[in-house]
């Protein structure tokens, strides 16, 4: 998939996280950081998606969610989990509610560090997952 | 010797309709970003997307999704050849409508509301440039005396000296045919829409590329008809009539930035104000 590379379309989808990560996550977006230049998309749709880019830990209520979004993404896909909560459940760990990281409901491809992580860590973390593509 | 000069000309049109079409999206793009001040994808990025979805899985829900969507670019495409060739305008009018019924018909073959609004939609849009292309069609047999395209090459002066009103209510509904903002209301080429992407929401893998090549189809033959208003006889025109289309194509990508989308009522009545008040005064000054 040589072209895949070329034209990442990423799906974002918001866990249970502060909106801190969601926000660098638009930052990749902007003139600065232009996620764009490297044809990547912000697609609002699964069926259209490379990448499955998820901020915030899962929890009783999302769980559902994330699996159905990464099922209707066609294959190749990868998954690239942005921030501490989304690694491992951060600081909602030990919330009443939270199962853990995205890795407790579908395959993570590549954890991005930070808190928030910083969009130019984003960007590194979907470049690393278009290896995964295959 | 005939046959093998068609069969050149039909290759031709068939190799550099969608590599114009696809060079233009891709232009669009990097002019856009430089608009908002960001470096934008690689000239070839259309490209790149189509290759890419070409290979991807595809899960249609539908089986008849991609008939629908197969014949709606064999039509889109017929269109082009049909234009290129310097054949009856009106058929290629013809074609391309039934290119457009074939895309409705996609959206409607799978059973996602979002899908369906688009769909619906997308019938809307149809209509507010539909009577545009007709009149196009009407006005330019006025001044040629013909449907053929080719005979625009031997006209002795440009169709838009006699036709400046039926130009400027095509300039208003090209940005409906081209899918721009503030007539994007079924898909948008944007990734952020209300209806998620609208008629091709469902659509993936091969048949998102076909979608992605008949746009490009799509954009040559509009682009087509803006070019018909420029060439005369003269062969100077037939160049600086190529450098107006992309005027034309450049001008829509900055309506398409500095505007927001419209909601569809308004979308209608007002492109049906414009094409009424600008067709009908100039065919009727034609026939004073």
């Amino acid at each position: 998939m040589k072209y895949a590379k070329k034209s990442p379309w990423i799906l974002h989808y918001d866990g249970s996280s502060c909106n801190g990560c969601d926000i660098e996550v638009l930052a990749c977006l902007n003139p600065l950081f232009d996620i764009e230049r490297f044809g990547a998309i912000n697609t609002g749709n699964p069926k259209h998606a490379d990448i499955l880019l998820i901020t915030g830990a899962i929890n009783e209520q999302n769980i559902s969610v994330v699996k159905q979004l990464y099922e209707q993404m066609p294959n190749p896909k990868a998954v690239v989990a942005v921030g501490v909560c989304a690694a491992t459940g951060g600081i909602f760990k030990d919330c009443y509610n939270m199962i853990g990281g995205v890795g407790e409901a579908i395959p993570v491809d590549v954890y991005v560090p930070g808190c928030a992580s910083r969009p130019e860590a984003i960007i590194d973390g979907v470049v690393k997952a278009l290896d995964k593509i295959k | 010797m005939r046959a093998l000069i068609l069969t050149l000309r039909i290759l031709g049109i068939l190799i550099l309709a969608p590599a114009a079409g696809g060079l233009l999206t891709g232009l669009d793009r990097v002019v856009s970003a430089r608009m908002q001040r960001r470096k934008g994808p690689p000239i070839l990025q259309p490209f790149y997307d189509v290759m890419k979805l070409a290979r991807k899985q595809s899960t249609t829900v539908s089986s008849m999704t991609r008939y629908f969507v197969t014949l709606s670019m064999c039509f889109n495409i017929f269109t082009v050849l049909l234009f290129g060739l310097g054949l009856d305008l009106m058929l290629c009018v013809f074609a391309f409508t039934l290119a457009c019924v074939f895309f409705v018909l996609s959206g409607y073959s799978s059973n996602s509301p979002f899908s369906f609004v688009g769909t619906e939609r997308e019938l809307v849009q149809i209509m507010c440039y539909e009577p545009m292309v007709l009149i196009v069609a009407f006005g330019y047999y006025q001044v040629s005396g013909s449907f053929n395209v080719g005979d625009a090459f031997r006209m002795g002066s440009p169709a838009v000296m006699r036709l400046p009103f039926i130009f400027i209510g095509l300039l208003y509904v090209l940005s409906v045919k081209l899918r721009k903002s503030p007539f994007d209301l079924s898909m948008s080429h944007h990734g952020h829409q209300e209806i998620v992407k609208g008629v091709i929401t469902e659509l993936t893998g091969i048949c998102l590329a076909m979608v992605e090549v008949s746009h490009w189809f799509e954009t040559v033959f509009a682009l087509g008809l803006v070019y018909l208003f420029f060439v005369y006889a003269s062969p100077a025109s037939w160049a600086a009539a190529l450098a107006l289309c992309l005027a034309a194509f450049l001008m829509e990508t900055l309506i398409d930035n500095a505007f927001a989308r419209v909601k569809w009522k308004l979308a209608l009545q007002a492109s049906w104000i414009v094409i009424f008040v600008t067709g009908g005064v100039n065919l009727l000054l034609l026939n004073l």
